[in-house]
């Protein structure tokens, strides 16, 4: 049957199908509980219609075992919904290790993205269909949130901070991009598209009218050019420590504590490189703010997580 | 006793007249009319702003205005329903009436605080009509910074300065609220002989007095970000903008409940009247309103689960959700409960409760989806979460306002207002409310974001069909307003006691003379005595004859 409009979205993500048998088994309790409780205050009123001016019904003042009854059982039945949603949930934290990372810095108001390999696109998203994709994402203004309902997912996307989402298309076609949160006046006046494509076309879609330049080279350039090679030694004999195998790792800092060197940390020392000291260094690095872009800083982060592989090729040959 | 004898008699309504006998009035009941009088003002202002924006969604064009329009019609629309009408409505005017002579007290413990709170309510309101005026605002009642603290050019501080002064006159009555409560019952009104009205009063004043203050310093934090340029908010000057999220929601979740408690604290007096019977469980109600004022403070973080929170952050608050959850589930087993071998008429009043329990369990059940993290990721920002929130501010509050009014109406103007419109109206709210709403579930989890101007053209049905019944709900919105006018001259004669329903507001005359009670009353028996036949004897301290 059709009714010239959807009820229900399309699944195109391996989450959608997950997100949507949680759904069901919501709306399964939430049928069961509104039915009964409808059906008990209509046959009440009905049954118990008052009959004469003068009814005095015999007072009823509670059951204690009822009141423990009705406390259990959505007790039970919203600690299932819990559990269940909270692991989804854990899921959509955590991308598989082969994800590929693709960038998108939003802005009042578009999306821009920038693949791997060099390739960029405004208010779209190009993905392969069947590959794990996780996006960086940050924002040069106000707070926006990217949302594909066909996939089942969103995330805000902040100012200053990377947030991270990732998910893995099963069906090509374009879906929806929206901005979900509220980011001003043409809020909803960049509606978007995720393509999702057969791998093969999407390696085609790669190669046309690209730069040619990929992110690890756009960042290695920019690497030079301001002058960070100059401190930063893969040897570690410079004035800065060596950023070589850097990502993901400890980080020592003075004062003893330690950090993970994550994507929002390598971008505050870029920024700010006094907010953390590396332990045995000088507080000698100037300040980039205001001198990199945001997209230039995901490069100089995509070039930085390529430098422990690079070293191990080299050293290899 | 009929219209002449009335009329005749001295109460609070012709103690003495003019402008200036209201205008300065201690008395709660005059202040609960300066109260109904502006509350229903502003509903009706932010009721056209509703209008403005279902007539624009009627096409996925964005054809009708301007986007920085619309996005200014959606600001006020929140600003004012929830600001300047729903935070008021209950506790303001039917609180402020009621509760000194359901505890048999003559008023309030502060009567000039309590006028005081009126006027500062009223001042906040000119500043949010003034900055309206002038241009409007553009941020969502919600203000997320950076956005409204950095980027949007429109008056949002003259805005958050109004709703920043308001929160006073919430904290004051609050504070009043709880200060009469403690101090001010008859002799033998014991903390379990109160009406649940009074019960969920207490629990809302709770969160008037310890929510309120961290709006005022979120939303002012925002100003001064604004107009002093201080980097608190601003990520580019160190800021963080999530820490306003955290305390904007630290208030504007409890700011839910002090919504909804109130109203359950009027279908706790509907259900037992109409029924003639005690409520079920009546601890179980009491104390249910008590958790969930205490509950509500911790579950902020559930505004904010793809905020970029951590992932534990989100399952904690997530789970706390679902705690709170189960005070309401109580609330409304035991309503059901109270049905069971009563006396049920189908008075107005009825309807709404009735309806109420209805639309307030549909509203209760769609906030597990919204609980449930791995639903809410899809559901965040969407009209799935618009339609929830609806089913409990308008679906539940704006009901229980209404069969409040109605219940009450008798007392506050010693006329009844006209049962056939009052039945005809309640059940056109009802059906129209569900054909707005219910719509915009399907539009949420299709994925319709919310706050949008323009949208793809296959939501349009449903947004025609919502749009649709945002017609019919208008003219169940307008009916009463009319008919409740009327009864004011032309309605019959009420008498003290129309629904022979028990609880002290019933004992004294209608309208009630100025100190409410000639003589303190002496209360001897329980809340909702409704098996007693001489409810007379229950306040006098007479034995009571069953």
């Amino acid at each position: 049957m059709s009714l010239g409009f959807s009820l229900f979205p399309e699944q195109a993500s391996t989450m959608a199908g997950r997100v949507d048998a949680l759904f069901f088994f919501l709306i399964g309790v939430a049928v069961f509980f509104v039915s009964l409780i409808f059906f008990l205050v209509v046959f009440f009123a009905v049954k118990y219609r008052r009959r004469s001016e003068d009814e005095r019904p015999m007072p009823i003042t509670g059951n204690l075992a009822l009141e423990i009854f009705w406390i259990v059982v959505p007790l039970g039945l919203t600690m299932v919904m819990f559990i269940w949603g909270a692991l989804l949930f854990f899921d959509t934290y955590h991308p598989p290790k082969n994800a590929v990372e693709i960038n998108v810095v939003a802005k009042q108001w578009m999306w821009k993205a920038q693949h791997p390999q060099g390739q960029r696109e405004i208010n779209e998203l190009h993905v392969p269909v069947g590959q794990a994709i996780k996006l960086m994402l940050t924002s040069e203004d106000v707070i926006h949130d990217f949302f594909v309902p066909a996939f089942r997912i969103k995330k805000d996307v902040l100012p200053g901070r990377y947030t991270t989402m990732w998910f893995q298309a099963t069906k090509p076609g374009a879906y929806h991009l929206f901005c979900a949160q509220y980011c001003g006046t043409q809020h909803s006046g960049r509606i978007g598209r995720s393509v999702v494509m057969e791998p093969a076309d999407y390696v085609r879609w790669l190669g046309g009218g690209a730069t040619g330049v990929s992110m690890t080279e756009a960042g290695e350039k920019l690497f030079q050019r301001l002058g960070c090679s100059t401190c930063h030694r893969p040897d570690g004999t410079g004035q800065g420590p060596s950023l070589v195998g850097l990502f993901g790792k400890p980080v020592e800092l003075q004062g003893g504590k330690t950090v993970t060197a994550d994507e929002n940390y390598i971008r505050e020392s870029i920024l700010d490189p006094r907010a953390k000291i590396t332990a045995r260094y000088q507080p000698v690095m100037p300040i980039f703010k205001g001198l990199v872009s945001e997209e230039g800083i995901l490069q100089l982060i995509a070039y930085i997580k390529s430098l422990e592989r690079q070293e191990r090729e080299r050293t290899q040959r | 006793m009929n219209a002449v004898e009335t009329e005749r008699r001295e109460h609070y309504l012709n103690v003495n007249y003019g402008l200036k006998s209201w205008l300065l009035t201690t008395d709660h009941k005059r202040i609960a009319w300066l109260y109904l009088v502006s509350v229903t003002f502003f509903f009706f202002i932010g009721g056209l702003f509703a209008t403005l924006i279902r007539l624009e969604l009627l096409t996925p064009q964005g054809d009708l205005v301007q986007a920085e329009t619309y996005n200014k019609f959606f600001t006020m629309h929140g600003v004012t329903m929830i600001f300047f009408f729903l935070i008021p409505s209950i506790p303001a005017v039917l609180g402020n009436f009621l509760i000194p002579m359901m505890i048999g007290a003559r008023d309030l413990a502060f009567p000039r605080l309590n006028l005081a709170s009126w006027y500062i309510y009223i001042l906040g309101g000119l500043f949010t009509l003034t900055a309206a005026a002038a241009g409007g605002v553009d941020t969502g009642w919600t203000f997320y910074t950076p956005y409204s603290s950095i980027y949007s050019n429109t008056n949002v501080a003259l805005t958050v300065i109004g709703i920043f002064i308001t929160g006073f006159s919430s904290i004051l009555t609050g504070l009043n609220f709880v200060v009469t409560i403690h101090k001010m019952r008859a002799p033998g009104m014991t903390w379990f002989r109160l009406p649940l009205f009074v019960w969920s009063h207490y629990a809302t004043s709770i969160i008037f007095v310890l929510g309120t203050p961290v709006l005022a310093i979120s939303l002012a934090l925002v100003a001064i970000e604004r107009l002093f340029d201080l980097g608190i908010f601003d990520p580019t000057r160190g800021g963080d903008p999530l820490l306003f999220q955290h305390l904007f929601w630290f208030y504007s979740h409890p700011a839910v409940y002090i919504m909804i408690l109130p109203g359950m604290g009027v279908i706790s007096e509907l259900i037992p009247c109409f029924s003639r019977k005690r409520v079920f469980g009546y601890e179980f109600v009491a104390f249910s309103s008590l958790a969930i004022a205490v509950l509500g403070f911790l579950v902020w973080g559930h505004h904010m689960f793809v905020s970029g929170q951590s992932v534990y952050a989100g399952m904690v608050f997530s789970l706390l959700s679902f705690l709170v959850a189960i005070p309401s589930a109580i609330k409304v087993f035991n309503w059901t409960a109270t049905l069971y071998k009563g006396s049920i008429s189908y008075d107005a009043p009825m309807l709404y409760a009735l309806g109420f329990i209805g639309l307030f369990t549909i509203g209760g059940l769609t906030g597990l989806f919204v609980a449930t993290l791995g639903v809410n990721i899809h559901v965040h920002d969407t009209y799935f979460v618009i339609a929830h929130f609806h089913y409990i501010m308008v679906g539940s509050a704006v009901m229980a306002y209404m069969g409040g009014i109605h219940f009450w109406w008798p007392k506050m103007t010693g006329r009844m207002y006209p049962e056939g419109w009052a039945r005809l109206a309640a059940l056109i709210i009802f059906i129209g409310f569900n054909l707005t709403f219910f719509p915009q579930f399907v539009l949420g989890y299709l994925g319709m974001p919310r706050r949008y101007h323009v949208y793809p053209p296959e939501f349009q049905v449903l947004n025609v069909m919502s749009s649709a019944g945002a017609s019919i709900l208008a003219v169940g919105y307008v009916l009463p307003l009319v008919y409740m006018i009327w009864s004011l001259r032309y309605g019959a004669v009420a008498g003290k006691n129309p629904w022979r329903a028990r609880g002290l507001e019933w004992e004294t005359l209608s309208p009630p003379p100025t100190d409410n009670f000639e003589v303190t009353p002496l209360v001897t028996a329980e809340a909702y005595a409704y098996d007693v036949a001489e409810p007379e004897a229950l306040y006098s301290g007479r034995p009571a004859h069953v």
